[in-house]
């Protein structure tokens, strides 16, 4: 099961979703926004997805960590739209017969998500400034010459 | 031809639009499409390989050949998680 949601990640839910009577463990990975970021204070943070594309990439990582582990469910739920620091960004929940499938597929899922699924987050921190997440070395001259943030 | 372009994040700021139907010559390339971008705003011409294209929801090379109808995203380094 993937959703993305706008609204708190109901973290029960993503476990009630995979778990079977044949089910010997759950693994879930919960990833929570950082009140810092590169030094800074963050005060505020914001999701965008690409809805569609990262519903379907989303999918298809689901579908490839089936096919590598023997697994029982899973549950992918992202956030996007205002997240407040503390909050659940991203659930993934994986249950197997056994803890060593349930684990790895786990860190697979979220190592994934994090490198393909078109998803963005913009921080925004205490003195003011409005960075969207990573962008600040590569965009750093755009950044500098005024033309955003 | 015509496609749906579509841009997120950073680029959205930079080219100062969302979501446009942009008319291309027949057999453009994803890279036209970073051409068009570049016109708006000059700074796209030095991101350009940090920004990866995507077609009808999949990634594709900026060599990719477009068709009429496609949608066409601009995916800036992704950061969700």
């Amino acid at each position: 099961m993937v959703k993305i949601v706008d609204n708190e990640i109901d973290i029960a839910e993503a476990l009630e979703q995979v778990v079977t009577p044949e089910t010997g463990g759950m693994n879930i990975f919960v990833g929570t926004t950082r009140n810092h970021s590169g030094g800074r204070k963050v005060i505020g943070l914001e999701y965008e997805a690409y809805e569609p594309m990262a519903t379907a990439m989303m999918q298809e990582l689901e579908d490839l960590a089936r096919s590598r582990w023997r697994l029982h469910g899973v549950s992918i739920i992202h956030r996007v739209g205002s997240v407040e620091v503390g909050e659940a960004s991203v659930v993934i929940a994986v249950s197997a017969a056994h803890r060593k499938e349930a684990f790895e597929a786990c860190r697979f899922l979220i190592d994934e998500l994090k490198k393909t699924v078109p998803i963005w987050k913009r921080e925004f921190f205490a003195d003011g400034t409005v960075e969207w997440s990573g962008t600040s070395q590569t965009f750093s001259a755009t950044t500098s010459s005024g033309r955003i943030g | 031809m015509r496609i749906k372009l579509k841009l997120f994040s950073i680029a959205r700021d930079l080219a100062g639009f969302g979501e446009e139907v942009v008319e291309l010559p027949p057999n453009s390339t994803a890279d036209a499409v970073m051409n068009i971008l570049a016109e708006r705003n000059a700074e796209f011409r030095k991101w350009k390989t940090s920004l990866r294209f995507a077609v009808n929801y999949e990634y594709v090379s900026h060599s990719h050949q477009l068709r009429d109808g496609d949608e066409v995203a601009v995916i800036p380094p992704v950061s969700g998680g």
